[in-house]
């Protein structure tokens, strides 16, 4: 599989996942591993981030994961910008997953706060990867502040209903500069695979991993579908036709005489 | 209720899984939908961990006063009871949060009775700025008040001052039943004290819980109002997020629980929660150390999001076990280790921190 590269830095998995929701560190670290993600994210509201004995933090092997703090819970772009400063203090790292989600149900994020926020902090120095809704024009314009990536969602996070706004991605695929990571909503292999094979750059897992009952080999079935999605998609896949286009064309005999 | 049938629930079961209407709700609440607690117990379960995860919220109370003006039928803390009273100063409360703290709670519950003489709002807003300062285990990550109802502005300047979510049950919705029970003191208005969570939204509060007291009134009758209760701020106070709680009451000092005429089984508890899950997917369900051991270890693994282990419901009770009233008896009394074990082995991750002081 070709490499990911997000703001200058390469990766050989093109699976992101998420760390919340498992039943114990410890699964959750073997799930990490099964998946071959090279990025992980973990709410820093779950976590101290500045305490490496933290029962989570721990468990995350910083040699073989880009720890990705997220901003999970914050409603504003205040308090996004306040929780990125503070992990960036704690830990050096100055990547960050925005997520401004006022809305404590859905968890859909706020595009006026995303924007907001995402200025700021890219003025600062992080290197940002925001959470939106799949908007072709807000993801255009977090392109346009200087965002590494842009991660709009497949459907509401957690729902595991797969690519229900996928018209909408595929024109923020087409359109974008900076890599797409289709997040949220992916409950399936099949639905990662789809939005790879529409030419997603990543995607980000986390609860249909999590919630699994066998979250190690889902984990598994993952990374493969992500491979088998981008592999397709390089592949170039033909489009859907209505006519039938025999595989032999059976009137082939008659071009041959 | 009575004209539900076999087929309204099993509707109820098919339309939208976490969704609410009060159709569905009514449905599922029904005596016919007795029936079916195995196939709502499957659903809700599903429910929980899909928005939840598996993990299991831990936090403690901390009590921080039992003096009170209201004259509350069932609550041990009625003005009338002659017993030792007690309040804490914050350097106290401090000390108790630290006994906490030392067992790993990050997540704390200050309650208090309603005297504004001894608990006010500057008193709050010290404790909580103790009780966030630092970082790391010392510091606490959430605190949630369960006091008396406070104004709007109050909560706002609460909220500012780090109090994250506040708990208030409305008691009963039945108001003939309410003047019953609240015979003095400020608590006695039911339209005052209904109107309290959405000044707590106004203000943006975190958590909203709410709740009614268990054994006052028909229980089934209760859960729809409360469920309207729900709905209603769930539209309006959209930034904050409502949980509920199942008070069953209990005997407490010059209470027994005999008095009280609409005590429900444990059968119709189980049934109430998971209706209600089943309507609100993404509520929070907290269960208090006032249900047993074994009830509570199966409701963990059901539709619970947020479990308290330990506490005391006397002031001073974690310093010094021995001394003064509680509001009601603890009935499971087991350690918070030994409930994390539980936790452990029933495949869900106790959760210690959920939020950040940095929010």
């Amino acid at each position: 599989m070709d490499k990911l590269t997000i703001a200058g830095r390469t990766f050989d998995s093109r699976l992101l996942v998420g760390t919340g929701k498992f039943s114990s560190p410890q699964v959750m670290a073997q799930a990490l591993v099964a998946s071959g993600a090279e990025i992980v994210t973990v709410a820093l509201r779950r976590v101290d981030i500045d305490n490496p004995a933290d029962d989570t933090l721990r468990e995350i092997d910083r040699e073989r994961f880009l720890l990705l703090p997220n901003t999970s819970g914050a409603r504003t772009a205040d308090e996004a910008v306040r929780l990125s400063r503070l992990a960036r203090a704690a830990t050096g790292i100055n990547w960050v997953k925005l997520e401004v989600t006022p809305d404590p149900y859905y968890l859909l994020p706020c595009p006026v706060e995303t924007l907001k926020a995402a200025e700021i902090l890219v003025k600062e120095g992080f290197v940002v990867l925001p959470y939106i809704n799949a908007d072709p024009i807000l993801a255009k314009r977090l392109q346009d502040v200087g965002t590494a990536t842009v991660m709009p969602l497949g459907s509401p996070i957690g729902s595991n209903q797969g690519l229900k706004t996928r018209a909408s991605l595929e024109i923020i695929v087409e359109q974008s500069t900076v890599p797409v990571v289709v997040d949220a909503g992916l409950g399936l292999p099949s639905h990662v695979a789809e939005a790879m094979e529409i030419g997603a750059d990543a995607v980000l897992v986390n609860t249909a991993i999590a919630t699994a009952g066998d979250p190690v080999e889902m984990a598994t079935a993952f990374r493969l579908a992500v491979e088998a999605g981008r592999r397709a998609y390089k592949a170039g896949p033909r489009a859907p036709t209505h006519s039938a286009e025999a595989s032999s064309p059976l009137t082939g005999f008659l071009r041959n005489s | 209720m009575s004209e539900v049938t076999s087929r309204d629930v099993e509707a109820a079961l098919a339309w939208r899984p976490g969704s609410y209407s009060q159709n569905k709700l009514l449905a599922l609440l029904s005596p016919v939908a007795e029936g079916y607690l195995e196939q709502m117990a499957v659903l809700a379960q599903q429910l929980t961990i899909q928005r939840f995860g598996r993990a299991m919220r831990l936090y403690a109370p901390v009590y921080l006063s039992s003096y009170c003006v209201n004259r509350c039928q069932y609550c041990g803390f009625n003005c009338d009871n002659r017993f030792t009273r007690a309040r804490l100063t914050v350097d106290q409360a401090v000390a108790e949060a630290r006994v906490l703290a030392s067992e790993g709670y990050r997540d704390v519950l200050l309650v208090s009775s309603e005297d504004r003489a001894h608990i006010d709002v500057a008193y709050l807003t010290e404790l909580a700025g103790r009780l966030k300062a630092g970082r790391g285990t010392e510091a606490f990550s959430f605190i949630g008040i369960e006091i008396y109802q406070m104004s709007a502005q109050e909560y706002a300047q609460l909220f500012a001052a780090g109090i994250d979510g506040v708990t208030l049950y409305q008691e009963t919705y039945d108001r003939q039943v309410y003047a019953r029970y609240h015979l003095g003191g400020p608590k006695a208005d039911y339209d005052t004290r209904l109107r309290a969570p959405d000044d707590m939204g106004q203000a943006g509060m975190r958590e909203i819980g709410l709740g009614v007291l268990l054994g006052l009134a028909d229980w089934r009758l209760e859960t729809l109002a409360l469920a309207e209760h729900a709905w209603h701020l769930m539209r309006r106070h959209w930034q904050s997020r409502v949980s509920f709680s199942f008070p069953r009451l209990r005997s407490a000092c010059g209470v027994s629980s005999s008095e009280f005429p609409y005590l429900l089984e444990d059968k119709n508890l189980v049934q109430m929660m998971l209706a209600l899950r089943l309507c609100f997917s993404d509520a929070g369900i907290v269960l208090s150390t006032r249900e047993p051991a074994s009830l509570r270890d199966r409701l963990m693994g059901l539709v619970v999001t947020r479990i308290s282990a330990g506490s005391r419901t006397s002031p001073g009770g974690y310093t010094d076990p021995a001394t003064h009233t509680g509001q009601f008896d603890v009935v499971d009394r087991r350690s918070p280790r030994e409930v994390v074990a539980v936790i452990r082995d029933k495949g869900f991750d106790p959760v210690w921190k959920d939020w950040d002081s940095a929010f």
